[in-house]
């Protein structure tokens, strides 16, 4: 009874679930371009889609390979200038949901896409902040996926490039006109959301066959889980499909340019 | 009034050494033809500003042109590192660069007070951000009416800006479509400015609400036919995304980088 999938399906599925109909995402190129495509193919038809590049609205047939391909453009309501999609756009309030992948994430949910190391002899040099700092700010709430490992999960972040919940939890207390936050992390073993009091990430549901114990040592901290911990629900064949159709379309896409 | 120059006489005018230079175009209509003058010329110490840096900047990184690179996003989009740039920076090659980074809302912001004349742009960013801790130009100040704190980065004010676009007419107007990231403020912020072009038209046939940089905003214009490649020109050719996969492999490594760069920029003229 129970469809074959990867755990990255499980992951894009259970991400493109969490975008309601008709809200407006602020989306990040990578995985969350994916689930919010994905989203908008299956049951959010309405959900709308927006791109740093100045895409407002747009519905790309194959994914983009970077943040400003031409489908972008050519699939949008319109396209507008950079600063007016900061400005008027993310800044003034019109997105409900940013949608951020990142190289490191920490129990607060602080993001870290500099680097590796220390900032003036780094280990690792990152391609840096992009749209990520303003956009965790300033959408209604942010969704975060990304792979689970103990290097991308770390206790605390190398540098916080965007801001979680800070270094202490307390980031965004008091702070006036500020989104709020990260409000899940997706993975491919299992849904994080920040706990109400603390915003420490707590697992609050398992993907079907993951144990605790994998997620623990994909976790670079002691991590906690929700005392109604559940199961995610799987994909379904419709989603999978459309999903395989999405990725094949991509691919055969990519591989002519 | 846009003076019709060939890319050559273009850069070598406008093009001084120790300049700050902007070239902008968001993923599309990136004017690596003109970059690539600017290397054969063999520009020096270059304050190199664009919100992504790309592969345009990792060249001219990698070919000695650059002591400062001001950006807010510097990967290869959708392959990975920018390996002339990190080399530059982690190791020095082919000499030590200075980086300042920002984010794209503060850079946004910045080319369009540039653009506006003012002295710095305000925003709603940076809050949480350690990022004001390795760049002192990200300030933070108090809304004089609300008393919110917000944050302040001094404007983008090129010596010189170099952008992309479709087409111009035989009075220098220019049209830019697509995605237009922010090439009319880096035009508007700088000094001089450059456009390359893929054609002159009689007629631009364009829209009331388009993007249309009057001529006499610009100092020259350079036609420049596949001028963006391997970016892409809206209308014109894709972008090359298999070039942008293989540039990982060129610039991972010194010598292939050198020979490529030997190969395709050095022993090919401008009108190559």
């Amino acid at each position: 009874m129970s469809l074959e999938y990867t755990s990255s399906e499980m992951m894009t599925v259970t991400a493109a679930r969490a975008l309601e109909n008709g809200s407006t995402c602020f989306v990040g190129i990578g995985l969350p371009s994916e689930a919010a495509n994905l989203a908008r193919l299956t049951y959010a038809p309405d959900v709308v889609l927006i791109y740093e590049s100045g895409t407002l609205q747009t519905k790309p047939n194959v994914l983009p390979l970077s943040i400003g391909d031409g489908e972008l453009a050519e699939t949008a309501l319109t396209t507008v200038a950079v600063p007016e999609m900061f400005r008027y756009w993310l800044q003034g309030g019109k997105i409900d949901v940013g949608f951020l992948g990142t190289a490191q994430i920490d129990k607060y949910c602080n993001l870290n896409t500099t680097l590796i190391g220390d900032y003036r002899s780094p280990k690792v040099r990152l391609p840096g902040g992009g749209g990520a700092p303003e956009i965790a700010t300033n959408a209604g709430e942010v969704f975060i996926t990304l792979k689970h490992s103990s290097r991308a999960f770390v206790e605390k972040v190398d540098f916080v490039t965007t801001l979680g919940f800070g270094r202490d939890g307390k980031g965004r207390d008091n702070v006036p006109n500020i989104g709020k936050g990260p409000t899940r992390v997706i993975t491919d073993l299992c849904v994080m959301k920040p706990d109400p009091e603390t915003r420490e990430l707590v697992v609050v549901s398992l993907h079907p066959g993951v144990s605790r114990e994998q997620v623990q040592e994909a976790t670079g901290w002691e991590i906690r889980f929700a005392e109604q911990l559940e199961i995610t629900p799987e994909p379904g064949e419709n989603e999978l499909t459309i999903l395989r159709e999405l990725k094949a379309r991509t691919d055969r896409a990519h591989a002519g340019q | 009034m846009a003076e019709f120059l060939s890319l050559h006489d273009a850069v070598a005018r406008f093009v001084e050494d120790g300049a700050t230079v902007a070239m902008e175009g968001f993923t599309h209509l990136i004017p690596f033809a003109a970059g690539h003058e600017v290397i054969r010329q063999q520009k020096r110490d270059l304050t190199l500003i664009r919100m992504t840096p790309d592969i345009i900047y990792d060249q001219l990184i990698g070919a000695g042109c650059a002591k400062k690179v001001i950006f807010s996003w510097g990967g290869n989009p959708g392959v990975g590192s920018l390996h002339r740039l990190r080399d530059a920076v982690e190791k020095g090659w082919p000499h030590k660069v200075e980086i300042l980074e920002h984010s794209h809302a503060a850079m946004a912001c910045a080319f369009e007070a540039g653009a506006a004349g003012l002295p710095l742009a305000v925003l709603r960013g940076y809050v949480g951000s350690e990022l004001p801790s390795v760049n002192d130009q990200i300030k933070f100040i108090e809304c004089p009416f609300t008393g919110e704190r917000l944050a302040a980065v001094p404007s983008v004010r090129p010596d010189v800006s170099i952008i992309h676009a479709q087409r111009a007419d035989r009075q220098g107007n220019v049209l830019v479509e697509g995605i237009v990231g922010v090439q009319k403020e880096a035009v508007l912020a700088a000094r001089h400015s450059i456009v390359t072009v893929e054609e002159v038209v009689d007629d631009l046939d364009t829209h009331p609400n388009a993007c249309v940089i009057p001529g006499w905003a610009i100092s020259a214009i350079a036609v420049a036919e596949k001028g963006a490649l391997p970016s892409y020109t809206h209308g014109y050719y894709g972008r090359s995304n298999r070039f942008y996969k293989e540039w990982d492999a060129i610039a991972r490594d010194r010598d292939t980088f050198t020979q490529w760069l030997d190969n395709n920029v050095h022993q090919t003229g401008e009108s190559a």
